[in-house]
């Protein structure tokens, strides 16, 4: 009897570490579901960051970073969490994430920390991470879990940075500004690549003072979501 | 799972276990992250004399700041009626706490630089600029009128408007070569929206779409530069009569 049913039973796949659904975990947050175009989450850090490129790459990687390793711990406990206190829970190993991440460039860069100290601590808030783990890390496997979200961490990254460029290139003129890589590039000034005060074709170009309020970040956040779903056909229905 | 005794002991270790972990990260970058915010402070102050300096702020190292404040550095610490404060070293002071402080109460630090044979006087100032504070430092060539250089910077303001205070090294530039006093009344330095009349001694241009902050400004040099007024005449004074007769 033992040993029938010792061969009936089914062997347990052990599943890939970065086999085809792995994968998809990664490449859909940057596309097909990504956080703040789709799943519309996060945006008010969205808008808040984005005046400029070298910030929001660094709350970029922080979000990749506390989004990935809080659904990690949050997937490893999902068996233990008492149901009773499960966002609680959640919300303390998002907050140890980012307190961990602000002491950690406190000592590392300062003054990219005081420049962002008031962003770093809105990570917390950030829906994003609060919704994955809710939604995926609370019923999947630590792996698949961290896979999702430091997938959706870089999808937010992506729209963050895109955003980022357009309003400090219209807004500024620069590139990277604040950075070691700084590039001047439209200016009344000898300084940037294209000089308005003496370029024939430019000399009207003066920086667009809409592009640096939040406002801008939701024109063309907005005007992402208009492109992407013209040419995803797989988000027409999606409401 | 649902019982409340495991609730309880799992929320009591998990808060256990997170304060340990954050208090020791903490404690093990405390050091760092002090040295991290002094030298941040003293780069500050280094920017606005920049021109003294052999190269800019950006390019030195560390040590090499530390290095400018030991040796070239005088540090004093005034209370508001310009006598000096034994015991206390200005990098000591925080000027956001100061600020909080009655104003009789406050105390200011100032900077001596000597490092290029002459005195400069570097002030501290603070004020309200139009969504948070705003700060600034004032280097001062030794007659005690002409500034040597400004720097500035801000809790809050609007990227590309407010914050082009601190941002756009033209605004602090300008303030290079101004006068505080007119014959020997204080008149500080006015912030002109639209533009200061070319070769004005007391004004410089504004910001377009930074009013408020401007203003801010302005009113901060004129308050901030005059609380050092009582020790900055003493100075003058003594000044005057250790000239030697030539």
């Amino acid at each position: 009897m033992a040993e029938t049913t010792v061969k009936e039973q089914e062997v347990q796949e052990k599943e890939p570490l970065f086999g085809p659904k792995e994968r998809k975990l990664l490449t859909d947050p940057l596309n097909d579901n990504n956080p703040i175009t789709v799943q519309v989450l996060g945006i008010c850090s969205a808008l808040a960051v984005t005046s400029l490129v070298y910030p929001s790459i660094v709350i970029s990687v922080a979000v990749v970073f506390v989004t990935g390793f809080s659904a990690l711990f949050t997937s490893l406990l999902r068996n233990y969490i008492p149901k009773q206190v499960r966002l609680i829970v959640q919300l303390v190993i998002i907050a140890t994430l980012v307190t961990v991440v602000e002491l950690t460039l406190k000592y590392l860069n300062y003054p990219v920390y005081k420049q962002l100290s008031v962003y770093i601590g809105l990570i917390i808030t950030n829906c994003i991470v609060m919704g994955r783990l809710e939604a995926f890390s609370m019923a999947n496997k630590p792996w698949r879990s961290f896979l999702d979200g430091v997938g959706n961490g870089v999808g937010y990254g992506v729209i963050l940075i895109g955003v980022a460029i357009i309003r400090e290139i219209f807004g500024k003129g620069t590139l990277f500004a604040g950075s070691p890589i700084e590039l001047s590039i439209i200016g009344p000034s000898a300084d940037y690549l294209i000089n308005t005060a003496t370029n024939s074709w430019f000399g009207w170009y003066s920086n667009n003072n809409l592009m640096v309020l939040p406002a801008a970040a939701m024109f063309i956040i907005g005007i992402m979501i208009w492109v992407q779903r013209s040419y995803n056909t797989k988000l027409v229905d999606v409401s | 799972m649902n019982n409340n005794g495991y609730v309880l002991t799992f929320i009591l270790i998990m808060t256990a276990t997170v304060a340990v972990l954050l208090t020791g990260l903490r404690e093990a970058t405390k050091e760092g992250a002090a040295r991290n915010e002094d030298i941040f402070n003293k780069r500050a102050i280094l920017t606005a004399i920049e021109d003294k300096l052999d190269g800019s702020v950006k390019d030195m190292s560390d040590e090499d700041v530390i290095q400018v404040f030991e040796s070239d550095m005088q540090q004093i610490v005034l209370n508001m009626e310009g006598n000096v404060v034994e015991g206390k070293k200005a990098e000591d002071i925080n000027m956001a706490v100061e600020r909080k402080k009655p104003e009789p109460n406050r105390m200011l630090p100032l900077y001596i630089y000597e490092g290029d044979g002459n005195k400069t006087y570097i002030l501290s100032v603070r004020g309200s600029g139009l969504w948070d504070e705003i700060w600034g430092t004032i280097a001062l060539e030794n007659d005690l009128n002409t500034i040597a250089g400004a720097a500035f910077d801000h809790a809050g303001e609007t990227p590309g408007l407010g914050a082009e205070i601190k941002d756009n090294p033209k605004f602090s530039t300008q303030f290079k070569g101004k006068k505080i006093y007119d014959d020997s009344e204080f008149v500080s330095v006015d912030v002109v929206k639209g533009g200061a009349p070319t070769g004005a001694e007391h004004a410089v241009d504004g910001i377009s779409g930074a009013t408020v902050t401007a203003d801010g400004v302005e009113e901060m040099l004129y308050r901030g530069i005059q609380y050092y007024e009582p020790y900055l005449s003493q100075l003058k004074q003594s000044s005057m009569v250790m000239e030697p007769a030539q």
